[in-house]
């Protein structure tokens, strides 16, 4: 603990203290409760667009990993290129293709047009949701990949002799042991994740970096939008962080 | 080596006084029929010829230099560029951090929406509907003031291709802009197929301004009245009629 008070650390945290009380006192900041409302709304929408994309991402990243671990090869070559392909494209252009491309195909079907998903799929937070979701699972998929191949063999034969049925090999022996090799990599993944949101504001989805962006154009200021961006992002990796750094301490493992 | 130093910084500062370079901004997004970039990557169009002659009228050495529109105040106010013309309208709000030229175009604002939806452009006749504007224009702030109460939503964009593109694909109900651009869109095929003129809005000076002119710094008197002589001076010797005829079939200069 004495560390924290050597003289070079103590010196290094008031130029940090001086940066920070020099941007509050001699940059404008009068703006803030005039926007309050719509950065509420847009923090809240890159927080959910992050968690919704997450969960979906993982969800297909579990099968996409097995397949490709352990499944027969018309199984494996499918989840194959469909990682490749995703890791292989910008996100941008992979968010482009589903809104411009997918999302233009539908009006010329009339029966989409006059159905009842048509007031959501003229939206475009679903095209947003879509790509996050596809992107993070085809990064996750070869995560996952890896992560089935490095459980020990022998615990899995060990547990087939005993007569688990596969199912439950899978769910209380193969996984568990799998997603506690890889959580350090996907809590690096999911601030990589966070910090791909705000592309989804070049289809119209207001997050908080259009809300930055917004005020930035309004208001003819540079510095200070996105000074509180960068804060507001570093808030947001530090609690994934946190999350994950819990999620890691819940699991009792042996060390070597 | 300190000598040399000097020596270069004084004429690195002297250079652009000698030549009166002046660094004309434009919107990096295209904006057909006034600047687009040609399958060379050249920029052309009215407006980029309209630069070109006003410049030779006022004996300015200009500099067509593309700005992305959203920080192109930003640009000019920091001197990265000199002055805009970027179909960029005179209004209060910008006067209040920049300076402008005379106006040396002014066209009505109109709204398109799609075939057989009935609407209009006004605040009942848009009741309900998704209208979408380029961001940052005189027309977001336009529907804003008036059609954002009744309206369902506003969606804003970065380029005008890219609202008219949600137009077509039905995920916009209307979109409000400069009658010229919106004529250029109708005339499309996909814009002729989907969408027609829903009509003129109303004028409001406060919002819409007094036309477009060229935004200067503050206190650079002495470049806005060259820039006022040049805009007079191709305005009375034909110039500006005969760029304008090999665009618009009228007059785009208005009242």
């Amino acid at each position: 603990m004495r560390g924290i008070w050597e003289p070079h650390r103590l010196v290094l945290a008031a130029i940090g203290a001086g940066l920070v009380i020099w941007c509050a006192v001699s940059l404008r900041w009068d703006w803030i409760p005039q926007y309050a409302g719509e950065m509420a709304q847009g923090v809240w929408r890159t927080i959910w667009l992050l968690v919704l994309s997450v969960a979906i991402g993982m969800t297909l990243a579990i099968p996409l990993g097995l397949a490709q671990a352990a499944g027969p090869w018309w199984l494996a070559a499918p989840a194959r290129a469909f990682c490749t392909v995703v890791r292989g494209t910008p996100l941008l252009l992979q968010i482009w293709l589903l809104y411009y491309g997918l999302g233009t195909l539908f009006p010329q079907y009339p029966w989409i047009r006059n159905s009842d998903l048509w007031p959501i799929l003229r939206q475009a937070w679903p095209y947003a949701l879509l790509a996050l979701s596809l992107s993070y699972a085809g990064y996750e998929g070869e995560v996952m990949r890896g992560a089935f191949k490095s459980v020990p063999p022998g615990q899995l034969e060990a547990a087939r002799a005993m007569g688990v049925p596969r199912f439950t090999l899978f769910r209380r022996i193969w996984l568990p042991q799998a997603v506690q090799r890889v959580l350090p990599t996907l809590g690096g993944e999911t601030v990589l994740q966070m910090k791909a949101t705000p592309l989804v504001a070049t289809i119209t989805v207001v997050e908080i970096y259009e809300v930055a962006s917004q005020v930035r154009r309004e208001l003819l200021i540079t510095y200070e939008p996105l000074l509180l961006l960068a804060a507001v992002y570093m808030a947001l990796a530090g609690v994934i962080v946190l999350i994950f750094r819990w999620l890691e301490n819940r699991v009792p493992q042996k060390r070597a | 080596m300190k000598m040399k130093s000097l020596v270069l910084v004084a004429t690195l500062l002297a250079a652009p006084v000698a030549a009166q370079e002046v660094k004309v901004g434009i919107a990096a997004e295209p904006y057909p029929p006034f600047a687009s970039p040609d399958a060379s990557g050249n920029w052309v169009g009215w407006e980029v010829e309209i630069i070109g002659a006003v410049c030779t009228a006022a004996e300015l050495n200009c500099v067509v230099t593309p700005v992305g529109w959203d920080g192109i105040i930003p640009s000019l106010v920091s001197g990265q560029i000199d002055a805009i013309m970027a179909s960029m309208t005179i209004t209060e709000e910008r006067m209040q951090t920049i300076d402008f030229s005379n106006k040396y175009y002014n066209t009505p604002t109109v709204v398109v929406g799609a075939k057989g939806v009935d609407m209009a452009p006004t605040a009942e006749g848009l009741a309900g509907k998704i209208i979408g504007v380029q961001v940052s224009t005189i027309h977001e702030a336009y529907v804003n003031k008036h059609f954002a109460a009744t309206a369902a939503e506003v969606k804003t964009y970065q380029t005008q291709d890219e609202a008219n593109q949600d137009l077509v694909a039905g995920r916009i109900d209307a979109i409000q802009a400069d009658s010229i651009a919106l004529d250029a869109f109708l005339a499309s095929e996909a814009g002729a197929a989907c969408c027609e003129m829903k009509g003129v809005v109303a004028d409001d000076r406060e919002v819409l301004g007094q036309g477009v002119g060229v935004g200067l710094r503050k206190g650079e008197e002495e470049l806005k009245a060259k820039f006022n002589a040049g805009i007079d001076k191709i305005r009375a010797d034909g110039t500006y009629d005969t760029i304008t005829a090999k665009y618009f079939a009228s007059s785009i200069y208005g009242d």
